[in-house]
Order: C-alpha cells, then sequence, then structure tokens
C-alpha cells in the first residue's frame, strides 16, 4: 500500500470525525429552532454543546489543511472550484462561532432572539452545502488539463447533489436530535426523541436513494457493503430510538454517519476528484499527492497527535457526562 | 489579461484585509490566555478573591477576544485554496505541512481546552480547572510557532528543491523549514509582540479604572503585573527586532533598502527619522537622519555597506531576468516607522507607569498606598505629581491600548508588501500565485462580503468588550469560591444536583 493510499484513507477519517461531531452540533443548532419552545429551552439546548462545538470544528480545519499538505492539487481545485459554496459556509461558521460565544452576553431578548434565528440558519445551511459539495466531488465535475474546475455554479446544483444536500441535513438533524435526547432531562427530552423518529424516517428515505444512485454510478463491492452497513444502522438507530435506548440510538447514528462516508470515499477511490470531461484529468491519489517524504513526516505527526486528540476530546464528554435540563438555567441567565 | 489582473489585485485586498483583521484578535488571545492563567494561577495558590476577580474578570474578556480570533481564522485557512490555487498547487508539499501540524497539534488543543476552561468551574477541581486555561496558552503559543515557520519560509525558502517535470517545489528538509533563523526570529518577534500588546491592553483598562477610583484592589494588582510585563516584552521585541532586521538585510536586501527609503547604496548609511517630499522620488528631502546607524542596524558595523535601492533592483534582474523588483515604496517606509513608533511610545508608557506606581523603591513612608487605594504617581522621592497631570497618565495610558495593535498590524503589512512582487521570495511571484479559474467578479464579491461582515462583527465585538470592561470584576459569591473535588462535578445526586451551571460564558 502507498502512502497516499493511507492519506486517502486518513482523510477520509478526518472528515468522518467532522461529520460526526460536528453532524450533531449543526444539528443541535437547527432543532434551536425546531424543537425549543422558549427562551430557556434554546439557551439548555446551546448548552449542550456549548463545550465542545469548537473543538468539532477543528476536525474541519485539520481534513482541510491534511488535504493541503497531503494531496496540494485536490486542495487547490477544490477549494478554488467550489468557491461559491465555500464562501457561504465559511460566512455561516463566523456567525454561528460568534453566535455561541455571544449571544448569552447580553440579557436582552431581541439581541438574543437575533443570534438564536442566525444560529438556525447558519446551521442549517452548511447541513445542506456539504452535501452537495461531497455529492459533486463524488459525481465529478468539468476539469480541465490543468486541473481547474471549470463548470459554473449552478452546475454544482443537479439532482444527484441535491439529493446529497437533503441526506446530510436530515441526517445531521437527526444525530442532533439523538444527541439532546441523550443529553437533557425533562420534556424536552421527550420532544426530542419524537422528533427524531419523525427525521429518522425521512433521513432513511433520501439516504437509501442517494446512496443506491451512488452505487450504480462508481459502486464496487466494497462500497456495497458499506451501504448495507450504512442503511442497516441508521434502521437501527430508528428502533434503538423508539426503544428509548439513547445511547444506542447515538452509537448507531454515529456508524450511520461514518459508514456514509465510507461509502462516498470507497466509491470514489482511486480518484480523489474525477474529470467529467476527460477521464485523462481526473486528480486521482497518484497525480494530486504530495511528496512521500513530506507524506512520511504527516504520518507521523498525524499517527501520535490523533490518538492524543481522540483522548482529550473524549475525555471532555466525559466531564460533561451528566444530563442537564431547564432547571439548571440560572434564573435570569438566558 | 486586464480581468486576470483585476481579479489578482482583489485577491491581494482580500487577503491583507482577512490577514490583518484575524491578527488584531491573535496577539491578545496569545497573551490574554497566558496572563489570565497567571492570575488563576495567582488565585489557586494564595486563595485571594482579588486575584479570582481578576481572572473572571479578564478571562470574560479574553473570550469575547478569542472567539473573533477563531471565527477569522478559519478563513485563511479556506482561502489559500480559494484566491491562491497556484500558489497551493506549487508549495503545498511543503507549505501544507506546518499548517496540517497547526491544525493537529495547537486548534485540537485550544479549542478544547477552552471548552473545559468555560465550563468547567463546577465540573472540575480547581488545579486541573487552572491546567486547562494553561493548555489554552500552549496551543496559542504552538499555533503561533507553526503559522510563522509557514510564513518564514515564504520570506525565506529552505529545506526543498524545485522538481521541472511537476513544476511545484518539493520539501527535502522538513527540520530547515522549522528551525532556520527566519522563523525563529520572527517567532520571537512576534511573541513579544504579542505579550506587549497584552500588557498595553490591560494597563489601559486598569487606568480607566484607577483614573475613577473604581474597583481598586483588583486593578491595581493587574495594573503592576501588566507594566512589568509591558516593559519585559518591550525589551524583548527591540532586541528581537534588531535580530529580525539584520536576517533580512542578508535575505530580503530589498525589503531593507524600501524600509529606508535608500535608493543609492552607500557606506555608513543613515537611518532617516522621517522623510518629507516624496519617498517615491529617486532621492529625498530627508529631514531628520541618524547617521550610520542603519548600516549598524543591518550588520552590527557603523560603516559597513549598505546596497540601495536602485543597486538591488539591477541585481535582481541579473539574477531574475528583466522586471521592476521594487516593492511599494513608501507603505514598506511609513509601515516600518509606524511599527516602531506605535510600539515605543506603548513601551514609553509602560516605563513610565513602572516608575510611577513603584511601591517601595525610594519612596518616602508617608506616599506609600494600601492595596485598595489608587496609587500615586510619584516622580521622586518626596515629589508627588498633581492631580492634573496625574489625569493626564491616566489618559494617555487608556490611548495606549491601541497602539501596538496599530505597530501589529503596520509590522505585518510591512513584512508582507516589501516582499513584493514575490510571494515565496525569489521563487514565485504573487501573480503567478493568484486561482486561474476563479473571476474577478467572484473574487470582488467575496471581498465585500468579508469586508461588510467584518465591519458588523467589529462593531458588536467592540461594544460587547466595552460593556464588559465598564461593568468591572464582578462580586463573587460562595459557589464562586467552591470548585468541586471530583471530576464532573460534586453532588452528582445530593441536594444540589438542580443547582445552575457556573460557567464565564
Ligand atoms: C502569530 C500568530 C498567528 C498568525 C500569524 C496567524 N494566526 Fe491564526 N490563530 C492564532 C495565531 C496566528 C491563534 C493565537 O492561535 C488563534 C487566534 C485566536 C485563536 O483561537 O487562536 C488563531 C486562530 C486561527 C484559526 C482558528 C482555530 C480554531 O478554530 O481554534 C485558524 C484556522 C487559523 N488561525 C489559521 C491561520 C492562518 C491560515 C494564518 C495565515 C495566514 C493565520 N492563522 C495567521
Ligand atoms: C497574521 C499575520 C499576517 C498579516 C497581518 C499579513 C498581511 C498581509 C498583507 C497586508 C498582504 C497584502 C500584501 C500585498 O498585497 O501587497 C498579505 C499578502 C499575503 N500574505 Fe500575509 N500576512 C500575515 C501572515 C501571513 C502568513 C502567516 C502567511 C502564510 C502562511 C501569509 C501569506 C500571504 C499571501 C499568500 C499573500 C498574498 C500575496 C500578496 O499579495 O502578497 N501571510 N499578507
Ligand atoms: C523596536 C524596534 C523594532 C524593530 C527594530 C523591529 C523590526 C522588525 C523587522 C525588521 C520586521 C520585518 C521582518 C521581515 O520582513 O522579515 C518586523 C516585522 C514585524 N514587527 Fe517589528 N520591530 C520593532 C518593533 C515592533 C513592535 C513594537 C511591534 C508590535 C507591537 C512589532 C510587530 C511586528 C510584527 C507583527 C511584524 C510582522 C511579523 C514578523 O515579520 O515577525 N515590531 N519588525
Amino acid at each position: 500500500m502507498h502512502l497516499h493510499d493511507v492519506w486517502f484513507v486518513l482523510i477520509a477519517v478526518l472528515w468522518t470525525g467532522y461529520f460526526f461531531l460536528e453532524g450533531f452540533d449543526f444539528g443541535v443548532g437547527i432543532l434551536t429552532g425546531l424543537l425549543a419552545r422558549d427562551r430557556t429551552e434554546r439557551r439548555l439546548l446551546i448548552n449542550t454543546i456549548g463545550p465542545v462545538w469548537d473543538g468539532n470544528e477543528v476536525w474541519l480545519l485539520t481534513a482541510g489543511g491534511a488535504t493541503f499538505a497531503a494531496f496540494p492539487d485536490w486542495y487547490a481545485t477544490l477549494f478554488s472550484g467550489f468557491y461559491i459554496p465555500l464562501l457561504i459556509i465559511l460566512v455561516c461558521l463566523i456567525v454561528r462561532g460568534v453566535g455561541f460565544e455571544y449571544r448569552a452576553k447580553r440579557p436582552d431578548e431581541r439581541w438574543q432572539r437575533n443570534w438564536e434565528h442566525a444560529l438556525f440558519w447558519t446551521s442549517l445551511v452548511p447541513a445542506v452545502l456539504w452535501g452537495v459539495a461531497f455529492a459533486n466531488i463524488v459525481h465529478g465535475v468539468k476539469i480541465d488539463a490543468t486541473k481547474n474546475y471549470v463548470g459554473g455554479f449552478w452546475d454544482l446544483f443537479n439532482g444527484y447533489a441535491l439529493l446529497g444536500g437533503l441526506v446530510t441535513l436530515t441526517l445531521f438533524t437527526f444525530h442532533g436530535a439523538v444527541f439532546v435526547s441523550l443529553k437533557t432531562v425533562g420534556p424536552i427530552r421527550e420532544r426530542a426523541r419524537a422528533m427524531a423518529t419523525r427525521v429518522g424516517l425521512v433521513a432513511a428515505a433520501a439516504a437509501a436513494a442517494f446512496l443506491i444512485w451512488t452505487q450504480v454510478h462508481t459502486g464496487d463491492g466494497w462500497s456495497l457493503l458499506a451501504l448495507v452497513v450504512a442503511v442497516a444502522a441508521l434502521v437501527a438507530a430508528i428502533g434503538a430510538n423508539l426503544a428509548g435506548r439513547e445511547g444506542w440510538a447515538f452509537a448507531c447514528s454515529g456508524v450511520t454517519i461514518a459508514a456514509t462516508v465510507a461509502m462516498l470515499f470507497l466509491s470514489l477511490f482511486p480518484d480523489v476528484m474525477p474529470s467529467t470531461l476527460s477521464g485523462d484529468w481526473s486528480l486521482t491519489v497518484g497525480n494530486a499527492s504530495a511528496t512521500p517524504y513530506t507524506l512520511r513526516i504527516m504520518t507521523w505527526c498525524a499517527g501520535i497527535a490523533t490518538p492524543l486528540v481522540l483522548l482529550y476530546q473524549g475525555w471532555t464528554y466525559w466531564v460533561f457526562r451528566k444530563r442537564i435540563g431547564t432547571q439548571h438555567i440560572a434564573e435570569g441567565a438566558h | 489579461m486586464q480581468i486576470a489582473l483585476g481579479s489578482l489585485d482583489i485577491a491581494r485586498w482580500q487577503f491583507g484585509i482577512t490577514t490583518v483583521y484575524h491578527f488584531l484578535f491573535v496577539p491578545l488571545t496569545i497573551s490574554l490566555s497566558a496572563l489570565t492563567a497567571a492570575l488563576q494561577t495567582a488565585w489557586v495558590r494564595t486563595g485571594k478573591d482579588t486575584y479570582l476577580q481578576a481572572t473572571k474578570f479578564w478571562g470574560k474578556l479574553f473570550l469575547i477576544n478569542i472567539a473573533m480570533g477563531v471565527v477569522t481564522g478559519i478563513v485563511q485557512e479556506f482561502q489559500f485554496g480559494m484566491n491562491w490555487s497556484d500558489y497551493s498547487r506549487f508549495v503545498g508539499d511543503i507549505f501544507g505541512a506546518p499548517l496540517a501540524f497547526e491544525a493537529l497539534i495547537a486548534f485540537f488543543f485550544e479549542s478544547t481546552f477552552i471548552g473545559l476552561w468555560i465550563f468547567g468551574w463546577d465540573k472540575l477541581p480547581k488545579k486541573i480547572h487552572l491546567a486547562c486555561i494553561w493548555m489554552v496558552s500552549i496551543g496559542t503559543i504552538l499555533s503561533a510557532y507553526f503559522i510563522l515557520a509557514a510564513n518564514s519560509w515564504m520570506q525565506h525558502p529552505v529545506g526543498y528543491r524545485y522538481n521541472p517535470v511537476t513544476k511545484r517545489a518539493e520539501l527535502t528538509d522538513f527540520w530547515a523549514v522549522l528551525t532556520q533563523n527566519t522563523a525563529l526570529a520572527q517567532f520571537f518577534h512576534t511573541l513579544s509582540a504579542a505579550f506587549l500588546t497584552g500588557a498595553a491592553f490591560m494597563i489601559g483598562i486598569c487606568a480607566y479604572h484607577l483614573a475613577r477610583k473604581r474597583h481598586i484592589a483588583v486593578m491595581r494588582s493587574s495594573l503592576r503585573m501588566a507594566l512589568v510585563v509591558a516593559v519585559v516584552a518591550g525589551a524583548l521585541v527591540a532586541i528581537s527586532g534588531d535580530t529580525l532586521g539584520k536576517v533580512m538585510f542578508k535575505q530580503q536586501p530589498m525589503k531593507m533598502a524600501a524600509a529606508e527609503a535608500l535608493w543609492d547604496g552607500q557606506k555608513g548609511a543613515p537611518f532617516s527619522i522621517f522623510a518629507v517630499g516624496n519617498v517615491n522620488k529617486g532621492h529625498n528631502e530627508v529631514a531628520v537622519e541618524v547617521p550610520n546607524l542603519l548600516s549598524f542596524l543591518a550588520t552590527d558595523d557603523f560603516t559597513s555597506y549598505v546596497g540601495g535601492i536602485n543597486d538591488v533592483n539591477k541585481a535582481e534582474q541579473q539574477k531574475y531576468g528583466p522586471g521592476d523588483y521594487r516593492p511599494n515604496i513608501p507603505v514598506a517606509y511609513w509601515g516600518f516607522r509606524w511599527m516602531i513608533g506605535f510600539g515605543v511610545v506603548s513601551i514609553g508608557v509602560g516605563a513610565a507607569g513602572l516608575w510611577l506606581t513603584r511601591r517601595r523603591f525610594w519612596l518616602a513612608p508617608e506616599h506609600r498606598t494600601g492595596e485598595d487605594e489608587v496609587p500615586h504617581l510619584m516622580l521622586t522621592r518626596g515629589i508627588r505629581i498633581n492631580e492634573g497631570l496625574s489625569r493626564w497618565y491616566w489618559r494617555i495610558a487608556l490611548l495606549t491600548m491601541v497602539f501596538p495593535l496599530l505597530a501589529n498590524s503596520w509590522g505585518w503589512i510591512f513584512t508582507e508588501t516589501g516582499r513584493q512582487p514575490w510571494v515565496v521570495y525569489g521563487v514565485l511571484r504573487t501573480r503567478d500565485a493568484v486561482s486561474p479559474g476563479v473571476s474577478a467578479g467572484t473574487v470582488l464579491a467575496s471581498l465585500i462580503v468579508f469586508t461588510l461582515l467584518y465591519a458588523v462583527l467589529a462593531v458588536i465585538e467592540v461594544r460587547l468588550l466595552a460593556k464588559y470592561v465598564k461593568a468591572g470584576p464582578p462580586e463573587l459569591t460562595d459557589d464562586d469560591r467552591r470548585s468541586p473535588t471530583r471530576i464532573g462535578g460534586d453532588d452528582s445526586d445530593g441536594d444540589h444536583a438542580d443547582r445552575p451551571m457556573a460557567f464565564s460564558y
């Protein structure tokens, strides 16, 4: 196995980490608009992810940085090609980050309400756009002989990509609802479970359709396996949620996300960004990667740092393991 | 061609604006995390309420600031690929690695432990909670190191070779990239500048309250700490700046010549304090000069020869082919002076304050003040500065908050524009670095979006800071003083299970 193959896998792992973690905090952000009934409940939802959202986002920065280092051409083509969607994602991430930190810094209701609206939209929009972006990567886009994207903005919003966006949106919302039911007590926990079931069913239908479409288009035996795991885990997650086994439901929705990313990367390999203009112009793990020397250094760094990150991030979740309810929100502190 | 040129200029403006904006928050984050950690350490060791109040007060301002630092940093990470895709292809092999290291090692540290610190007051034992803010501080310093190593490589590329087949630069020695003298000098300089920035920020806020005789105990002890830090950091900034200047003279002679608007080389070159007339013309009508100082700054020798802009331009034409290798001279010239000027004013205010507010040394006993009195400003053993002048000192001290921020910005503008027309010095021109497939309209749209968004956020952030600065340190409750003994919080099922969460959010 070549080092660039290892890095292909590692990048898939980083994206899995990102979608698993930020997936539920996007979901919780969306639920502040759908599930919470008053200010205190919105505050409660935000607090479930307050200590961790920033750490979750760093998975994206790492995926970006690692792509830059390990596959410079992939990074260059992807980021310059998907310019406008990325710009929108960036604006959302900026507003969202500021929103989490600044919302509670003034007591007045209008200030907080504005940030809450902002949090809802800035969680929803990236949740859709990441699906759109990945669907396009897997499907292939117009890349010319100089490795540059030559398609337009609207080319990115084809039917397949929109379905991909629907999958990430519903999957993240489901994942977030299950997370809320796991982290809270009181009436909101019950409502989160009911919401999870409904959203889960939509997610299951969308994901099945999207993954089968992908399988037919570019799949092989391994991607079929990942597809089956993804769909089965989602069904199991919905079942566990119905049965009130929240921990299991969350684990299964996590597996769904991991298997979905795996499915997409498996159907991509050995391309990293196929060209629809000519097979010769596709970016592959071979022609887009950095030199073996750089890859070796990166492997050492990732090999040491990643387990440590998992350890101390895992520890954070343990520190904040207690469920919280509206009674934990101080009078007057929203 | 016209259009391609357009998108290059817009992309440069965008990079300049977003990076300078990011760097308003960065130095405060680096220094305030360490200073807050120091105050919290003092509290853990002495148990004194003043220190806990100070920790909460500065910690809150630090959090308001870091939020902006984090979100503006995300843009930086994406921008290389979006606007500078040919640059990314060319240098990814080398440049990507420190960036990835930064994310993997530093950003995870910062972001995870900041969450633990904010929400951990009632979840973590005292010492573990304290360790969290130190971890944040270490994270910020590591992140500065890696990104500066990357930037240094653009100033002075080492440890690579050019591969004519792939037309890319390829890494051959990562260790050289991380430890070359440019990187070390830049790290040293930027880090000390960051501490000067944070110290001046504290001095300003302490002065604001002390002039109004409010929150005296907390502000008095914070002021002393900040004054000491300002003077020490100020000295280090000057020392490291001198080192950096010498490194720069060897590696980028054009930048040194531009910094001085020295058109023709000379022996025993002077340092000009300021120039009148147009520095962009072939010669200057210089008003104030210190003879021989430039030669000394560049080489440690007062009489040595320093090459001028015209000479270096000719030399580079011979080396790299026909072209104009001059950066924007007035920006370099004035940028260098604003950096030093604004910084030195701050150091001066700090040094003056340290002397004027001294506690014992050479001070008559009747002028000594207690912990909760505003210190008298003492010129000598027995001479007290009168009310009117004291008020002026506090006013200037308040103003000094913004000076290092300006010095930092000008330092970067000088460093980056002084390197032009190169993006990687001697290797890759800025015009060859831009994304070929992205239209001028698209870049313009993103420039407008970011500028507007950043302007709005600046207003929000400054208002919030002002609100919390004015409010002053919080009164403490018993809950604040009590720390849990178990990780995850005490009394999980006792009577306190429903106690509201404590956090400095
Ligand atoms: C000398 C220090 C320094 C310099 C030159 C830069 N930064 Fe920075 N950056 C920091 C020092 C820093 C920091 C102190 O570590 C920050 C500030 C606020 C924070 O949370 O961390 C940070 C935050 C920060 C973040 C957010 C991290 C998070 O989510 O926790 C990113 C992605 C970047 N930066 C990326 C960049 C890039 C790509 C730069 C180059 C153009 C850059 N920074 C210049
Ligand atoms: C945070 C500190 C920094 C500041 C304030 C800063 C400032 C600037 C400014 C003002 C420009 C515009 C110069 C011009 O167009 O004439 C610029 C350009 C640029 N800088 Fe920096 N810079 C910083 C750090 C970095 C770092 C760390 C990197 C790389 C890791 C970097 C890479 C670039 C690139 C690629 C350009 C665009 C090309 C150009 O126009 O020069 N900068 N920067
Ligand atoms: C006291 C005299 C000072 C000297 C002699 C000095 C020298 C220098 C030099 C030569 C550079 C350019 C390095 C290069 O392009 O390779 C530089 C950059 C810079 N300076 Fe200064 N400086 C001084 C004071 C300050 C102060 C007071 C601050 C801020 C508070 C500051 C902040 C910066 C920053 C942020 C940069 C850009 C980053 C870097 O290249 O390290 N400097 N300085």
